[in-house]
């Protein structure tokens, strides 16, 4: 299945958030993106999945999603939007209620998608006896259980300490990569997004276009490899290149709003 | 160089700690003593003569009323006539209240109508109304309860409303983009999420029931904690009349329990 989002242009009253931003996603592809503040990655992210309706443009499937797959858009939060009276199971088993599904096929797939994520043993705790980290595991596990064809992530890791990041960004590859989900990826970590993603998406500043776009032809699997590391390090330096004097600008504007 | 001569010249002090107070910390002790503190000073001042029974009487005297009343049934008598007003009028109150507070909290239509509503209307001190609602409504049981509602309502629609619109953004997005119906993001997201602030609502709103209704009592009731205090006053006789007083502090203190507990049973996630 793949994801078609041509955004013409997109502002909050008078404000150009989003102009001439097209982006197909393929099935199981990995696509970062990244720019400097306030250039409309979050509302590029809000389109994709539905949540925002763009100004001028269009967002359209083609191709059919998993045969189990019940919501075929899933986000993961940054602030992982967990329902804090509910336990890990029940924030995991939230997005599959309101779909009939018989008894046993629903606990089947929160047990399933709880163990997928490191959370069977904690699966009866509330949120706020977690950690970030695993609260976020929590969020994975939610978008996990309808099965996604697309995760739409938006700054996943960016409310988490460093080590924890670290962590969850292993975690984070070998679920896409065995799962054969296909993400959007925003972030403003290049690190993240070098990790993770086949394509890296650069907006400038706002109103946010394609800059840019980065492919990394290495293999993610390679990349935590010490060979891998010089490779990396000169398409960070691409990126920063592509992204420093927008981000300089933006962060004044910001700083005088 | 230099650094290092005058650090030897001076000599060591330690580092003085300032980072004390300002952390409450429980005193339970403290808590169970200033009852009976407060009453042995107050009876002492009695027994002493400091004071004179007709403007206050003793505790003992007034526990002594306070059986008296008990076992006469008049205490019953007008508590339960209160207790009655006070529940058909916070019931009403509270519901038109939280349907008020929902609909601003939900709908921007109901904020632009509902907010400048509530913001002119509550300030209003309910108990004026009353003889308009006499004038409306009859001499009776409809003029008291309805003030009481009137009283309610504004602390519900504003807890209610306060607590819908607190609801972080992220969870209802969170819902809607698994395409839960509005009614769904209603029962499971946002109501769950507002009732602490629903609840802290109804702390308030009993005790302005507890308010109103003697109020309302006062000034046109035969039976009820309200009349009584007035007939005890007119009648001079200090000890029922303060008996009366603490049956009403009893009233406040076992409404907030209520809540209390409720918040125990049904916020245990915070």
């Amino acid at each position: 299945m793949d994801l078609i989002v041509e955004v013409k242009r997109h502002a909050y009253d008078r404000l150009t958030v989003l102009e001439d931003v097209s982006l197909t996603v393929r099935g199981g592809e990995i696509v970062a993106v990244i720019g400097p503040s306030g250039c409309g990655k979050s509302t590029l992210l809000g389109i994709a999945g539905g949540i925002l309706a763009p100004s001028a443009g269009s967002v359209r499937i083609e191709g059919a999603p998993p045969a189990d797959c019940l919501n075929p858009l899933t986000y993961v939060f940054q602030d992982f939007a967990l329902l804090p009276w509910r336990s890990v199971a029940d924030n995991v088993a939230f997005p599959l209620e309101h779909h009939r599904l018989p008894r046993g096929e629903r606990e089947r797939r929160v047990m399933d998608a709880l163990r997928r994520t490191g959370l069977a043993d904690v699966a009866g705790v509330l949120p706020k006896q977690l950690s970030g980290g695993m609260r976020q595991r929590v969020g994975i596990a939610r978008a996990l259980v309808v099965r996604p064809a697309v995760l739409l992530m938006d700054e996943p890791l960016s409310a988490l300490d460093a080590q924890t990041r670290e962590l969850l960004i292993e975690d984070f590859l070998d679920l896409l990569l065995r799962e054969q989900v296909a993400a959007i990826y925003v972030t403003h970590n290049f690190a993240e997004a070098l990790r993770l993603a086949d394509r890296i998406v650069v907006l400038s500043r706002r109103p946010g276009r394609i800059k840019d776009v980065v492919a990394i032809p290495l293999p993610q699997r390679e990349r935590g490899a010490a060979s891998a590391q010089a490779e990396l390090a000169e398409l960070g330096a691409r990126l920063w290149s592509l992204i420093r004097d927008d981000a300089s600008i933006a962060e004044r504007e910001v700083a005088d709003v | 160089m230099s650094e290092d001569v005058s650090a030897a010249m001076s000599p060591a002090r330690g580092v003085a700690f300032r980072g004390g107070g300002f952390l409450p910390a429980p005193r339970p002790l403290y808590s169970w003593l200033a009852f009976p503190v407060l009453l042995t000073l107050w009876q002492a001042a009695l027994s002493f003569g400091w004071v004179s029974p007709v403007f206050l009487p003793a505790p003992t005297d007034i526990a002594v009323a306070l059986w008296r009343l008990t076992v006469s049934g008049a205490l019953w008598q007008n508590l339960s006539v209160s207790l009655l007003r006070i529940g058909f009028g916070w019931i009403i109150g509270s519901a038109l209240g939280f349907v008020a507070g929902l609909a601003m909290g939900l709908s921007s239509r109901g904020r632009a109508v509902g907010m400048p509503l509530v913001s002119a209307l509550y300030p209003i001190p309910k108990i004026a109304l009353l003889p308009l609602l006499i004038l409306w409504l009859g001499i009776g049981e409809a003029p008291k309860i309805a003030t009481i509602a009137a009283g309610v309502f504004f602390p519900t629609a504003i807890a209610a409303f306060s607590g819908v619109d607190a609801v972080p953004r992220s969870l209802i997005r969170m819902a809607q983009s698994f395409d839960l119906p509005m009614a769904a993001i209603l029962r499971k997201v946002v109501l769950p999420a507002a009732l602490p602030s629903i609840l802290a609502g109804c702390r308030i709103s009993v005790s302005t029931a507890l308010l109103l209704v003697v109020s309302a009592e006062m000034i046109g009731a035969e039976f009820g904690l309200g009349a009584f205090l007035l007939a005890e006053g007119n009648l001079s006789r200090p000890d029922e009349l303060m008996a009366g007083v603490v049956v009403v502090s009893l009233l406040g203190l076992g409404f907030g329990a209520l809540i209390g507990l409720a918040e125990k049973a049904l916020l245990t996630w915070r």
